[in-house]
């Protein structure tokens, strides 16, 4: 699985690394940032997804 | 708000009527099901779009739409308020490009670490709040708790005396709840208000410090200082931004909170629970709606907007789209999947909101873990603020 922010459509939100700190974190804009840009565990998979789906700019990608 | 009263909110819309004020959700459900975008003579002319798709599009198209006036006024904007880019309150009234570079300045002071550092003050705060109401059985939610969250905390970041919490609160009534009145009234409405800015601006200059005001004084876009309109007008803005809307949002979760025990005992059991529940009170209490001006003619989602109609953007409108959101009308305190507007989209998301969602969950945290229990006294006692935020203003609760 690969994770991306297009950083054209992130306003700052924030859901993303409020939802999932250890995949998502913040530059000094408060921007989201990816701290994990791959990953195969479960873990990983499902908090990315949850950020994904909780973007309201629909900023996030996750790819198989 | 015009004396006849509305008899279809379709083609006369008022966000002033008293049923628009108690319980909007009806009628904007009413809306969407067979005219997803309103219109109304009043205010000179205005539209509402009541779905998710007709706000999202609004919000991101600065092409068509200006921020020039966020906030509805009497009739048609006169042209009073300084053009764009700029406008009165940079960045909530500044379109692109100058946009970018005023709310760049401002970002970095409500980033999550800056706010991360404030918790532990809110949390003390609301800690000698609740205990100042030790022993009382029935308490007011709204005036004797959340009201007092958000002023203490903007004061504290501007660098003002904390004396002066009282004197904020009536200034973002003047503001926000006087937008009716004739202009010479605002005027001098807003008087006192200017020279108390200008009189901490003033002390500032003399006294530099580590605060918001002091770093608005000193920062430096292209080697040049700001204007100190620029400066007052970002000052005015965080005050306002920042006072009546975390009121507001505090206020109606504890509504929700006092009617509904299930889940009022269910946030008290699963305290992990609480930044899922906060996204649910903010999608489904969103106590935030803005403005936009046409910028000039256009066709926009079927609509012939003309030059200078007023578009209000009805983020909590958006928020109970069903479209977007299963059971849009109930609250579920664990939905997890939840792309709500409560602050908006596009370049004007809410420079706050990392604040406004701090202050949100503390003030809630701290006061069910000191009331695990409470209830509405009488529901018909509750009473809701008209205008562009909705939270409720009296709010009477037993506790205990
Ligand atoms: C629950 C509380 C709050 C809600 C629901 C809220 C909502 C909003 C919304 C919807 C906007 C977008 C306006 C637009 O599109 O025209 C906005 C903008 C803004 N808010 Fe908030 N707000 C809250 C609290 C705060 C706080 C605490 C502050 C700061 C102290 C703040 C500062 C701002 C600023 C500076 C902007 C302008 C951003 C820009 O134009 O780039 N807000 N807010």
């Amino acid at each position: 699985m690969r994770v991306s922010i297009d950083g054209d459509r992130c306003q700052g939100h924030g859901r993303c690394f409020n939802l999932a700190p250890d995949v998502f974190g913040f530059d000094d804009l408060g921007n989201g940032v990816v701290l994990v840009e791959s990953a195969e565990d479960e873990r990983t998979i499902r908090l990315a997804r949850l950020a994904q789906v909780n973007c309201p700019e629909h900023a996030i990608s996750v790819d198989d | 708000m015009t004396d006849e009263s509305v008899s279809d909110f379709a083609v006369d819309w008022d966000h002033t009527d008293p049923r628009w004020v108690h319980d909007p959700y009806p009628i904007w459900e009413d809306l969407r099901g067979r005219c997803p975008v309103a219109h109304t003579e009043r205010y000179g002319g205005a539209w509402f779009p009541a779905t998710h798709a007709g706000v999202s599009a609004v919000a991101t198209d600065t092409e068509h739409f200006t921020s020039r006036t966020v906030v509805i006024g009497n009739g048609r904007p006169t042209e009073e308020a300084p053009p764009a880019p700029i406008g009165v309150a940079p960045p909530i009234t500044s379109d692109p490009p100058f946009h970018q570079i005023a709310r760049r300045l401002v970002l970095p002071v409500f980033a999550p670490g800056p706010v991360r550092d404030l918790e532990p003050m809110v949390r003390a705060l609301c800690g000698r709040l609740l205990d100042a109401l030790a022993g009382q059985r029935e308490v007011n939610a709204a005036t004797q708790y959340a009201q007092f969250i958000p002023p203490a905390v903007i004061i504290r970041m501007l660098g003002f005396p904390e004396a002066d919490e009282e004197l904020f609160r009536e200034f973002v009534h003047v503001v926000l709840e006087g937008v009716n009145h004739p202009v010479e009234e605002r005027i001098e409405e807003f008087a006192p208000i200017e020279a108390y800015l200008d009189a901490q601006i003033e002390d500032h200059r003399a006294n530099p410090r580590d605060d918001l005001t002091s770093y608005l004084l000193g920062v430096e876009v292209a080697g040049q200082r700001l204007s100190i309109e620029h400066v007052r007008g970002t000052m005015v803005l965080v005050l306002i931004a920042g006072i009546d809307t975390t009121w507001s949002a505090i206020g109606a979760s504890l509504w929700h909170l006092a009617s509904h025990p299930d889940d009022l005992a269910r946030l008290v059991a699963e305290p992990d629970l609480m930044p899922i529940a906060v996204e649910e009170f903010l999608r489904y209490y969103a106590p935030v709606t803005m403005a936009r001006l046409v910028k000039d003619d256009v066709d926009f989602l079927g609509c012939p907007m003309k030059r200078d109609d007023w578009i209000l953007l009805g983020f909590p409108a958006a928020n109970r789209d069903p479209s977007v959101f299963p059971d849009a009308d109930r609250f579920i305190i664990d939905r997890l999947e939840n792309r709500h507007l409560a602050f908006g989209l596009g370049i004007h998301r809410c420079a706050g909101s990392n604040l406004a969602r701090m202050e949100l969950r503390v003030a809630i945290e701290e006061f069910i873990k000191r009331y695990p229990k409470f209830e509405l006294i009488d529901a018909d006692a509750v009473t809701w603020s008209q205008g562009q935020v909705r939270g409720p203003r009296h709010l009477p609760i037993r506790v205990g």
